[in-house]
């Protein structure tokens, strides 16, 4: 279990004030022109080598992430772009950074604008989150008068500009870059790779795009050190990370822990366990809607870190923990993520456009007893068929819920179609 | 270079190119339905997927740029599975209405269905559908069988310069369409069909009438403006039933103006397919006998002196050349192809062409356009200037009537004054490396004509635009015939009268060579006009005799471009009823009133053109000009007056006898222009 002293976030839960005073006094903007004195590269070293991975998902190493960014600038500006467009279904861990730790997102944000050499940063946040959006743009406010921001930035002799930007609503604009494209005022659909965006980003400019946990995460990273980061967790996943559990728990949360924690102890420590018992759980949903489901039996052992739930062919994704019980009918519930992405698809790609309605019937037969047993089979060619094949990420996305259901869950959905069957024929004999 | 290799075949190829450019490189057909040469790569059809070793997953070809060492494999089991997946996945919610579908037999979908598709569907929920929508009276629009591949979006926003067609809502619900149901108002609409790879978008005067292979395909050129963009014309029978784009980079790439692709339903009407005589004011129906015995008649009792021509604009260089040489043998100098009256200087061949080329936009830095609204004018050499222009460096500057070119402009002013002072414009043209101008028709059908184009000519000499590697000054044509009939030289020779001096009385004999594009009332009351043409139209209606020629489609013709560049276009179809190619009508009268033209065939008319000038013995190439000699065309350029240009063309859809008879081309003038065209009847 993390101990208090390791943790990053001391106001996860708003229990103390999150203006900028208040922030100062937990240690944020402490000391941040000397750490800005260190340099670009410096402070790129010390992010490669505390291990950080985007916490936004995929997991992709942020100081490598940094890296790819020009060191000279062609004549381009260079841009720092924040993911807040949290849309993934059971995530709400950026939220409660914004809401009650702003000026750590902020501070994250300079320096990662220092490290890249942008001068520009934008936060695209989640059109929903309007009242953080407000609470953003005052603590940006705070920091603009405290001159931690803007012209000579914190009295480093470097420029830096911040701005937020509130998205529509729209799950897809959470993509990199599809929300590039709507930060640019379009429509927001995924643009093909490469290029990518480090190259030709916003407004055709070098830009990285970085999820809020992440950048929210590097004060600390650098005020403690790479090691102390680096210690925690488990190797190749250090640190710690945010996990939001919803669901049949009797304590749902946010909380900050260790990767590598054993789901187990996740839930029953604090989350204050599955309703029911811990015998009494069905299925977990380990990173988000997009991952796919784990069993019990699995459930039992594993670890939450992004290589230990690759390897049950799941994944940590967003962190977000959704916990069903018996009486969950898991089915039904992945026919509604499947709902989900069939509304969510931007509709560009074939596979994805045609792929998700297709899924999301198949499921509805399923769950409403039309299906049959070859059905299953078929269900699962066509989230193969759409599965790798697509311009972004979205299409794997809409596939591995069913293929997850499938793989852990295979007797109970066969069940449910002979029941289902031998019910209809029932009912048509009896007629 | 990148050295990648495709199958097994090596091959070198520029860095920056698609693994897709590589395949085809390579000779291996890899299909698509979204990514065309032509715009802009979007990438999501996904039907282009190839393995690339070293990558996971498949990848779509269209959008990965090649890379040194690639190897590429475009025919595996798991290619073949990924485009089968893809394939399955794009018929899932296309109806499978075929046998009712104008596509039918020339669609994409179609043609690879047969490789990638199953016999079978496993689809069993419904199927998507679609309302219709009203894309206006060219394009037909059928949305259900969108595949959303998004061609016509990045078409109509690219190259048509005209953004009104876009995708809204997402996912299974994603539409194409114009936001807010409105006709196309893009004068290169029609290329959507073209591009369409299913059936969505097909041509709406074209609707249920043919199958492609029943068609009889002829290459020819376009006459209703002087691009001369490259046509194929379809047919059945003896009727012309669409006409289609073909690719010529250095003059249309692969479009066609609206006009020119949709005015063809104007050739079945009001077509002249027999002689006819005036009697009594009344025309009546005639045999060639008769026409020619009154022709005969009335000529021998008239000197040269007092017989005139007017040459049409859509006339073949064969006939107006037969006419020329007829007017000589007569004995009259009277002989004028700009009926419009404008200030051509035919004396010098670089005072009449687009000079530039069309190609050669490219490479310019600057533009000055002098009354003329190209988009209008010549909209796909408008789309050249609009490519240009997109690719960033060039400045544009308009002098004339305002109007949406499809591309940003400084404006300078409305009349000629503005030729003396160029504002801020000056010091860009100054500083462009290559400068052009496009000089209008609108610019030299004035009394001041003359003055303009010298006026133009000094600007062009002033600001750079002659030397050794560039000329810069360009003349922008309307009439399809006109350059080829002034590098014939059908201009009034010595003593000559031009066009308004034959009108009025001027000369007693007029041969209006399929003319109608002036004020007929004008003619003299005693004069004696002969009509050869194909329409019922102006001109028709003032004449005495009336000669039935064929339209362009019907006969073989030459026809030069603005550029200089000489075309050669086949016969498609033969002309209606009585009607003759028009250079046999010229020569057969020739002969019965005793000058016979001293060619019996077309191999030998065309010996006779080459000697006239070379250029016709160039077919399909252009002589680019330096501008070496900076000598001024006639007319003094301090005689510019102040009114203000207007432009050549005003009503896009209706520019000729035959887009006068055509339907369709009134349907768009009610659909676009439609109260204006109501207050001006």
């Amino acid at each position: 279990m993390l101990n208090d002293k390791d943790r990053i976030y001391q106001n996860l839960y708003g229990l103390q004030d999150w203006k900028l005073a208040a922030a100062k006094s937990r240690g944020d903007w402490d000391g941040i022109t000397e750490l800005l004195a260190r340099g670009r590269d410096a402070i790129i070293e010390e992010v490669k080598t505390s291990g950080m991975r985007g916490r936004g998902g995929a997991g992709f190493p942020t100081g490598m992430k940094w890296s790819f960014m020009p060191k000279q600038s062609d004549g381009r500006p260079s841009y720092l772009v924040v993911n807040a467009d949290e849309s993934e279904p059971g995530t709400c861990k950026d939220r409660d950074i914004i809401r009650n730790e702003p000026h750590k997102l902020i501070e994250g944000c300079l320096i990662a604008g220092f490290a890249m050499g942008a001068n520009t940063g934008y936060i695209y946040i989640r059109g929903e989150y309007y009242n953080e959006a407000v609470r953003l743009n005052a603590a940006i406010a705070e920091a603009y008068e405290a001159g931690l921001l803007g012209k000579n930035a914190a009295g480093s002799g470097f420029d830096f500009d911040l701005y937020v930007h509130r998205g529509a609503g729209a799950y897809i604009c959470g993509e990199e870059s599809a929300l590039l494209e709507s930060l640019e005022g379009k429509k927001g659909m995924p643009r093909m790779k490469p290029p990518f965006p480090a190259a030709m980003g916003v407004y055709g400019c070098p830009t990285t795009v970085n999820n809020v946990e992440t950048i929210a995460g590097v004060p600390t990273i650098l005020r403690r050190g790479a090691p102390w980061f680096a210690a925690l967790g488990r190797p190749k996943n250090s640190g710690t990370k945010i996990f939001c559990i919803s669901g049949h728990v009797n304590n749902p949360c946010n909380v900050e822990e260790e990767l590598g924690i054993p789901l187990k102890d996740l839930i029953e420590k604090h989350a204050g366990g599955v309703r029911g018992g811990w015998d009494n759980l069905q299925a977990v949903i380990p990173g988000g809607a997009s991952m796919p489901i784990l069993n019990k039996e699995m459930c039992d052992t594993i670890l939450m870190d992004f290589d230990s739930l690759k390897d049950v062919r799941s994944g940590l994704g967003s962190g977000a923990v959704i916990v069903m019980d018996k009486s969950a009918d898991v089915i039904k519930a992945i026919w509604r993520l499947s709902k989900f992405f069939k509304h969510e698809s931007c509709g560009q790609c074939t596979p994805c456009r045609e792929g998700t309605g297709w899924m999301m019937r198949m499921m509805a037969r399923i769950v409403d007893g039309q299906a049959q047993l070859s059905d299953i089979d078929l269900l699962e060619t066509v989230t193969r068929q759409v599965e790798g094949h697509t311009i972004c990420a979205f299409g794997d996305a809409a596939a591995w819920p069913i293929q997850g259901l499938l793989r852990a869950f295979r007797p109970l959905v066969e069940q449910r179609v002979i029941e289902a069957q031998q019910r209809n024929a029932l009912a048509q004999a009896a007629e | 270079m990148a050295k990648v290799t495709v199958d097994g075949i090596e091959i070198e190829i520029a860095n920056g190119s698609s693994v897709l450019q590589a395949c085809e490189m390579a000779g291996k057909e890899i299909p698509r339905f979204c990514y065309h040469e032509r715009l802009s790569i979007a990438g999501n059809c996904r039907m282009c997927l190839v393995e690339i070793e070293k990558m996971p997953k498949p990848v779509a070809s269209c959008g990965q740029p090649v890379g040194d060492g690639m190897v590429i494999k475009t025919d595996t089991e798991t290619v073949r599975k990924a485009r089968r997946g893809v394939m399955e996945f794009l018929l899932v919610n296309h109806p499978l209405d075929c046998p009712i579908c104008d596509q039918g037999g020339e669609c994409d979908l179609q043609d690879e269905a047969v490789g990638y598709g199953r016999g079978y569907s496993r689809y069993e929920e419904n199927k998507r559908s679609v309302g219709q929508a009203d894309w206006g009276p060219l394009v037909k629009t059928t949305m259900t069988r969108c595949i959303h591949c998004t061609r016509c979006v990045r078409f109509s926003t690219e190259v048509a310069g005209v953004p009104e067609l876009g995708a809204t809502a997402r996912g299974e619900s994603m539409r194409v369409g114009t936001y807010v149901e409105k006709a196309l108002s893009s004068e290169l609409s029609g290329n959507i069909i073209d591009l369409c790879p299913v059936g969505a978008l097909t041509s709406k005067p074209y609707a249920y009438t043919a199958r492609p292979w029943e068609l009889k395909k002829t290459d020819s050129v376009d006459v209703f403006d002087a691009v001369g963009a490259n046509i194929r014309v379809d047919a059945r029978g003896a009727e012309v039933l669409r006409i289609l784009p073909r690719v010529n980079d250095a003059v249309n790439e692969e479009w066609l103006g609206d006009k020119s692709r949709f005015a063809v339903d104007g050739l079945k009407r009001r077509r002249l397919d027999r002689p006819w005589i005036r009697e009594n004011g009344k025309l009546r129906a005639a045999s060639w006998e008769e026409a020619f015995a009154v022709i005969a008649n009335r000529i021998k009792a008239v000197p040269g002196e007092k017989i005139g021509a007017i040459i049409g604009d859509q006339c073949d260089a064969e006939s107006m050349l037969a006419l020329k040489d007829m007017m000589s043998a007569l004995g009259s100098p009277n002989i004028d192809c700009r009926q419009d009256g404008a200030a051509l200087d035919a004396s010098r061949r670089e005072f009449y062409l687009f000079n530039t080329t069309i190609a050669g936009i490219e490479e310019a830095d600057a533009l000055l356009i002098i009354g003329s609204n190209p988009r209008r004018e010549a909209p796909v050499l408008n789309a050249r200037i609009r490519k240009r222009w997109l690719t960033g460096g060039l400045a544009v500057g308009l002098i004339g009537e305002l109007a949406d070119l499809t591309y940003e402009f400084d404006y300078i002013g409305s009349g000629p004054e503005s030729l003396k002072a160029l504002g801020g414009f000056a010091d860009k043209l100054q500083a462009a490396k290559k400068p052009m101008i496009i000089l209008g028709q609108g610019a030299l059908q004035r009394d001041d004509g003359a003055a303009v184009l010298a006026a133009a000519w000094a600007l062009a000499a002033k600001y750079n635009m002659l030397n050794a590697e560039w000329h810069g000054f360009n003349v922008l044509h309307t009439a399809a015939a006109r350059v080829g009939a002034l590098d014939l030289g059908l201009v009034p020779g010595v003593g000559g009268k031009k066009i308004s001096a034959m009108l009025g009385g001027g000369v007693d004999v007029l041969w209006l060579l399929a003319a109608d594009e002036f004020d007929t009332s004008k003619i003299g009351r005693e004069t004696f006009v002969i009509y050869q043409g194909h329409h019922g139209d102006a001109g028709a209606a003032r004449a005495d005799v009336i000669l039935p020629g064929a339209a362009y489609t019907e006969k073989p013709g030459t026809y030069v471009n603005t550029e200089g560049r000489a075309q050669f276009g086949f016969m498609a179809v033969s002309p209606p009823g009585d009607a003759r190619e028009d250079w046999r009508i010229l020569r057969a009268i020739s002969a019965y009133i005793g000058h016979a033209l001293p060619y019996d065939d077309v191999s030998a008319l065309r010996a006779r053109l080459i000697q006239a000038n070379p250029i016709f013995g160039e077919i399909g190439e252009v002589r680019r000009l330096a501008g070496l000699n900076h000598e001024a065309p006639v007319g003094d350029a301090a005689g510019i007056g102040s009114v203000p240009f207007s432009n050549a063309v005003h009503n896009y859809y209706q520019t000729d006898p035959i887009s006068r008879a055509s339907p369709t081309m009134a349907a768009c003038v009610a659909a676009h222009y439609g109260t204006q065209a109501e207050a001006a009847e």
